[in-house]
């Protein structure tokens, strides 16, 4: 357990990605079964426990200590689990090892729902404070450790030395400790067969298109299609399993009973899923945000929110693997496919005329729809290869919107950028009349050369007004402050932002030293870049 | 435990806004503001300012008081050794070990056959950079209350350092860049990293050096220490430890450090959401403050009848007191930090 809860701690206080990556990997190579397939499960959320409710976990702190004293120290701790792990009587001296992390899981599933609690109480006798803490965690669900399932998925590729798409593809054949898994990654056996019906298969992603890239390329050997602002997704669906992946793996299918209803065929689709009725009707990314991420689905929310599947492509078809047919191929019996399905689940993504680059430019820029955010181009003769290879499928983006916004307030950073103020959040201007003040629209980290920064630093330290722990608040009026340019892909309406809109992907694209705040861009310029709630 | 009569106790010690004082002896404990005459439990600057009239102290407080104010400090000083009485103006004051920086002392006081112990801060674990704690009986003790809360256990530091090391060897090509007060915890820090067996340069912010020379002047052997204030790009300190007080982290000077790891060595450290707000990676509750077990401890080993907290938790350890039959009470001395543990 003592590996475990460092762990944990580590991952915790650790923000750059590759410094997760680093512990991860040091704790699955240096860690034994079962311990290491356990932490795995409790990562990626596959790690199931009779759940321990707050309530109790208080009961039993009471039971062993003054409640003033609990109130004391859960005051100035914050954290309930915190504070019972550190307040917790001392563990038996007797017991200097400890259970490990593989008896502490297989005690808990053991218990019933009544005498869960007085379990978890003798098991954190025997821990000590960090044990205690991941314990505690454990039971009340949610590490929030900042680590995704792919992340650990990569952590164990770079483990074994194997390509993260290999894992993800047996991914959902296995179940926790993972023995299996892991004697792989260590080359003790082969890789684990994937008996698991309607499994994940690894997507395939595009590069971006750069400036130069178009005049080395024919369009006759491509196919452009609009690249849909939904999520993409792949359905699966073999001898009446049915099955909705994000795109990083993540099984769905819960979320979205509507799309796993109609799925009526056998294969794997490849496609974008999307609010509103095919073909014309398409909703924005803040509608489908209503149905990310829920466990259960009501009536209304269907209705109201009914999504479809645009099918941008087949791997299998019934038992066959496609994958190493041409793309031409695939959309033809894609086509065949999606012509026996509901209409209102799913369509053929549309393709575009390329006659030539310039009108396909325009086109890039000027879609029919506002959740279009630009081009695909894919080569015509691609096979499905997992990953992003480069060469055959491109993204084209239309240009982002840029405002010019005032900064207001800048936080420090961590790791390489920890001693500089590299985090700004910047506002602009809103009301009907003189004055007009400066309302904060968005935050943005990144976009900005190192030199920028240096200069934004310098900026941010000469000109603070206030400071709240690591945020400084800074000079900003019609006449002082400094002027940022933000590019950003597009606007929703947010109820947690005083303006009342959020940015989707702002960066920082130019510092405007010429520009004087007073010449930045009012509210209304952003309101009126709003989708229009109807097209839904 | 020997019953005392609370007014006589008054009488003899009580607090006034400058600190707390002894009309008999008309003097002054580690007082805020500047008095004629104040004695000194140690040289963290909360506790001794300059420009007092007369100051007594150990010899090294004194010592520290003119490193960190220069000659003239204070008008006169007068040396203390532990465990040496002094007659005050009829009360006699002794100074002894707390254990919490070097040279640093409680000061017993006696007077109309009464005993009272201010025990400035203080920790009872073993430092090698100072004398150890030594609990003495008394009527009253006044205690600090820094770590005041059960939450707050100090484990072996021992412990604490190897954290480092591994983290050392986890990413050799990063610097490990160490938070510590610069009197006191610096030191006893790079000692307790020698005993782990790190023998290689320890670099060190220039507001350690003057302090670090001296520990090592009074046999403090803190092995090879180089300058980690140096022009941008003179050391390449990848791979090395840098020591420095954690309010230089969020200044330009850290900016010199290739993918700095920041560690901190505070008994604050316990609480993952501080070390986290500070944007620490690598926590090590190292305190030299006595944690919530040495405390009650403490208290019990005094056999005293009356409890005084000065600073700190103050609510939670009365409230122990009370629980275990201990008449307490806060004294609300205005004045004394504890975030730069």
């Amino acid at each position: 357990m003592r590996r475990f809860a460092e762990l944990l701690d580590r991952l915790t206080l650790t923000p750059a990605r590759n410094g997760k990556l680093q512990l991860l990997e040091t704790y699955f190579r240096e860690t034994s079964d079962p311990d290491r397939g356990y932490t795995l499960a409790a990562i990626t959320g596959n790690l199931e426990l009779p759940g321990v409710k707050p309530a109790a976990i208080r009961g039993l702190i009471l039971e062993r200590m003054d409640p003033e004293l609990f109130a004391y120290s859960y005051d100035f701790v914050g954290d309930l689990a915190e504070t019972v792990s550190l307040a917790w009587p001392d563990h038996d001296a007797n017991e200097q090892v400890g259970p490990t992390l593989g008896e502490v899981v297989s005690l808990l599933q053991s218990a019933s729902r009544a005498d869960g609690p007085a379990l978890l109480g003798r098991i954190l006798d025997r821990l000590e404070p960090s044990g205690r803490y991941a314990a505690l965690k454990l039971v009340t669900g949610g590490l929030r450790i900042g680590v995704s399932s792919r992340l650990a998925k990569q952590a164990l590729a770079r483990m074994g030395g194997v390509p993260i798409g290999e894992i993800e593809e047996i991914w959902h054949g296995l179940a926790p400790p993972y023995a299996d898994l892991f004697a792989w990654l260590t080359g003790q056996t082969g890789k684990p067969e994937n008996l698991f019906a309607a499994p994940f298969r690894p997507v395939m992603l595009a590069n971006p298109l750069n400036d130069g890239d178009m005049g080395k390329l024919d369009p006759k050997e491509f196919l452009a299609e609009w690249k849909w602002d939904g999520i993409r997704v792949q359905l699966s669906s073999s001898n009446g399993i049915r099955r909705l992946y994000s795109r990083s793996g993540d099984d769905i299918s819960n979320t979205f009973p509507d799309i796993i209803d109609a799925a009526d065929f056998e294969g794997t689709i490849d496609g974008e899923l999307l609010v509103g009725t095919p073909p014309d009707r398409v909703g924005t990314f803040s509608d489908l945000q209503q149905r990310l991420n829920r466990k259960k689905v009501s009536s209304k929310m269907l209705s109201d929110y009914p999504v479809f599947i645009r099918c941008y492509d087949l791997l299998f078809a019934g038992g066959e693997d496609c994958r190493s047919s041409a793309l031409s191929e695939r959309r033809r019996r894609l086509y065949d496919v999606i012509s026996s399905l509901p209409a209102d689940r799913f369509d053929l993504s549309e393709t575009v005329a390329i006659d030539e680059w310039q009108a396909l430019d325009h086109a890039r820029n000027n879609p029919p729809q506002p959740v279009i955010e630009g081009l695909m181009l894919k080569r015509l003769d691609s096979t499905y290869v997992a990953g992003r290879p480069k060469g055959p499928w491109f993204k084209w983006k239309r240009d982002p919107h840029v405002v010019d916004a005032v900064l207001l307030y800048a936080q420090r950073g961590h790791g390489k950028r920890s001693g500089f103020y590299s985090d700004y959040t910047f506002g602009v201007w809103s009301g009907d009349s003189e004055p007009l003040s400066l309302v904060p629209v968005g935050k943005a980290y990144f976009g900005f050369s190192d030199e920028e920064l240096r200069q934004i630093d310098k900026f941010v330290r000469e000109n603070t007004v206030e400071r709240f722990g690591p945020v400084r608040a800074v000079r900003a009026g019609p006449e002082a402050g400094l002027v940022l340019e933000v590019a950003f892909e597009g606007i929703n309406r947010s109820t947690r932002h005083k303006s009342g809109v959020a940015m989707r992907f702002p960066r920082i694209s130019r510092l405007r030293w010429d520009k004087q705040p007073h010449e930045a861009d009012h509210l209304n310029n952003l309101l009126a870049l709003l989708p229009d709630k109807t097209t839904r | 435990m020997r019953n005392v009569n609370k007014l006589q106790a008054h009488e003899i010690l009580h607090p006034r806004p400058e600190g707390l004082y002894c009309p008999l002896g008309d003097f002054f404990i580690d007082p805020v503001r500047q008095v004629d005459r104040a004695l000194i439990t140690h040289g963290h600057a909360d506790h001794a300012r300059p420009g007092h009239r007369s100051v007594m102290a150990t010899g090294e407080t004194l010592d520290i008081m003119r490193i960190r104010y220069g000659d003239g400090f204070a008008a006169s000083t007068q040396i203390a050794s532990y465990g040496v009485s002094t007659n005050l103006n009829g009360v006699s004051v002794t100074f002894l070990p707390a254990g919490h920086v070097l040279g640093s002392a409680q000061i017993l006081i006696e007077a109309n056959g009464m005993r009272i112990v201010a025990s400035g801060d203080y920790k009872c674990r073993p430092d090698p950079t100072c004398a150890t704690f030594e609990p003495v009986i008394c009527d009253v003790f006044i205690t600090e209350a820094t770590f005041g809360l059960p939450v707050f256990i100090h484990p072996d530091d021992r412990l604490e350092i190897g954290k480092l090391i591994d983290s050392m060897d986890e990413f050799p090509d990063r610097t490990h860049l160490l938070g510590a007060y610069s009197l006191g915890k610096a030191q006893r820090v790079i000692r307790l990293i020698r005993d782990a067996g790190y023998d290689e340069p320890i670099f060190i912010h220039g507001a350690f050096e003057n302090l670090c020379a001296y520990y090592q002047s009074q046999g403090i052997d803190l092995g090879p220490l180089l300058p980690a204030t140096v022009e941008p790009g003179e050391v390449d300190f990848s791979g090395k430890l840098v020591l420095g007080s954690p309010s230089a982290f969020s200044g330009a000077w850290s900016r010199r450090f290739a993918d700095p790891l920041i560690c901190y060595a505070s008994g604050w450290m316990r609480i993952r959401q501080r070390a986290r707000q500070q944007g620490v990676e690598l926590p090590m509750i190292i305190s030299d403050h006595a944690d919530w077990r040495e405390l009650t401890e403490t208290i019990r080993q005094t056999g005293a009848s009356q409890i005084w907290v000065t600073h700190g938790r103050e609510e939670a350890l009365v409230r122990w007191c009370d629980l275990n039959g201990i008449s307490a009470r806060p004294l609300n001395i205005v004045g004394y930090e504890d975030e730069s543990e």
